[in-house]
């Protein structure tokens, strides 16, 4: 199936490993993933690349439970949308805490993490996760 | 001057997991139903539309205009499948009404299907989660419920929301299931039984969740005058009307309103020259049960954040100021995805005329139908009046 192809995923590397998105200079808004369009000025929108800092609060979350086969073996894990400092909200798993612990408005910082894999001889997606900062920093 | 448009037959297949039925079995069921009921003959049939959301991965099968033509000996004509997502009903609906309306064509078979007992459960949750953004929502881990979950959880914090109020939209829905012959689910179940069934995604539990499901739904529209043939009490479609959002959940300016069915509804209303008071009988997209508090909401019965609330005082039963689902919804009729914004109209049309018979809201006189694709992205209004 076309999600399971290699070139998919090799062209977004930049802005899954490293969370570049768009910035629209006429506006000032951010976007991520990156937009061909900035929805707010559109003709008049200047639209240029821009790494965020990978630093956001938890805006809302789920603990899946059922997965299909590419998660399966990740079950229970923590998917939440993260609203990034910058503005944009993405949506990513939380790591290195326990499902029980996590709540909306807490403080995160983004990791390098493996996503999934493509079965068996299929490619490994890396990409982004997120974790509390408090883990790591020991502040918020 | 336009034409008004009129809905003179409808038919259903039934719905569940009907391991004994192919695709195009129920498909040409639910066709030959509504042929059968609005005693037209199928020469007088000028196209076939069909809204259906991935068939090719359901399976495997794709160009369903085609196979429902030769399916159903209606020779030559022009037919096609649209797609909008879990909206691809209404979207079907929606075409069909455009069509007529400009005098393009005089009587077309609306058709509504999908067959998703063909593949495993888990390549179904799969199929299901690419009517999100798939490349960065589902490709992230966010399953389906885990989406609605995201709603559901910021919903419950900002309003006080709560999982009782979750748990009785299912009740209410499965109640009013008990009395539809098609649903897949024609039981009550206890709001325990609700409350204690497994999580999907926290806080997401099965039984808020609608089902996987085998169905299809038809109908025969036409104008006016074709309509005035072969009945003198048609349905009237009052206004159709289709709005869009933002593909992703996250890019959303507010998760818990879906602000394509807010615009949507509103033309709808503004375009029949009705207001939300005037009508008798709802359907909403209930896929899950928060998206039908959520859409209570929208379209104006509650005002925001107190759509649980509505749901728990019983304005939203059969009985009600305004009953919504009547036909057990998404949850107790099932979910065949291309199927359902065709079934909602099938069951706003059988209020109308009064063939409800257990679940009849009495005296109806306008439906108002909202079919939504993905997480809201997009969202079709329908408002039916006799």
């Amino acid at each position: 199936m076309a999600e399971h192809g290699v070139a998919n995923i090799w062209r977004k590397q930049k802005s899954m490993y490293s969370i570049i998105g768009s910035k629209c200079t006429t506006c000032g808004e951010h976007y991520f993933p990156p937009r061909p369009v900035c929805p707010t000025c559109r003709r008049k929108g200047q639209l240029e690349e821009y790494q965020f800092k990978g630093l956001g609060k938890i805006h809302t979350f789920a603990v899946v439970r059922q997965a299909p086969e590419d998660f399966k073996r990740q079950v229970p894990y923590v998917v939440a949308q993260v609203e990034l400092d910058e503005g944009a909200r993405l949506t990513a798993q939380i790591v290195n805490i326990e499902p029980e612990n996590v709540e909306i408005g807490m403080r995160v910082r983004s990791c390098f993490r493996k996503i999934t894999e493509y079965g068996q001889g299929g490619i490994i997606v890396y990409g982004y996760k997120f974790e509390p900062t408090m883990k790591v920093t020991g502040h918020d | 001057m336009s034409r008004r448009v009129a809905i003179i037959g409808v038919g259903m297949s039934e719905f569940g997991e009907l391991w004994d039925k192919s695709l195009r079995d129920i498909t040409l069921e639910a066709g030959m139903y509504s042929i059968f009921d609005a005693e037209i003959s199928g020469s007088e049939i000028d196209a076939i539309i069909i809204g259906n959301m991935s068939a090719g991965r359901f399976t495997g099968q794709e160009h369903l205009g085609a196979l429902a033509a030769d399916m159903g000996g209606l020779g030559n004509i022009p037919a096609y499948s649209v797609e909008a997502a879990c909206a691809s009903g209404g979207a079907a609906v929606r075409h069909a009404y455009m069509a007529i309306k400009s005098g393009e064509h005089d009587a077309m078979m609306v058709l509504g299907c999908e067959k998703m007992s063909d593949v495993n459960q888990t390549e179904a949750m799969k199929t299901i989660s690419v009517a999100s953004d798939w490349e960065w929502e589902g490709l992230f881990g966010a399953t389906f419920p885990a989406l609605y979950a995201f709603i559901a959880r910021r919903h419950m914090m900002e309003y006080g929301t709560t999982e009782e109020m979750l748990a009785q939209v299912a009740v209410k829905n499965h109640a009013n299931a008990a009395h539809n012959p098609w649903a897949q689910f024609q039981r009550p179940v206890p709001i325990e039984f609700v409350m204690g069934s497994g999580m999907l995604a926290d806080p997401i539990r099965v039984l808020h969740s609608s089902p996987i499901s085998d169905g299809a739904a038809g109908l025969i529209m036409c104008d006016e005058k074709t309509a005035k043939k072969y009945t003198d009490t048609p349905i009237y479609i009052e206004s159709s009307t289709q709005a869009s959002d933002t593909l992703a959940l996250h890019d959303r300016r507010d998760i818990c309103t879906a602000d394509a069915v807010v615009h949507s509804s509103k033309s709808a209303l503004k375009k029949a020259g009705l207001k939300i008071e005037d009508i008798d009988v709802f359907e909403l997209h209930d896929s899950f049960t928060i998206s039908e508090i959520m859409l209570t909401e929208d379209v104006g019965i509650a005002e925001k954040g107190k759509g649980g609330q509505v749901v728990l005082d019983g304005l939203t039963e059969i009985g009600g100021q305004f009953p919504v689902n009547t036909s057990g919804g998404l949850k107790a009729r099932g979910h065949p995805i291309g199927a359902t914004g065709v079934a909602q109209i099938v069951e706003l049309a059988l209020q109308l005329r009064g063939d409800c018979e257990g679940r009849q809201v009495e005296g109806a006189e306008k439906g108002l139908a909202v079919n939504i694709g993905g997480t809201g992205a997009t969202s079709i209004v329908h408002i039916l009046g006799r």
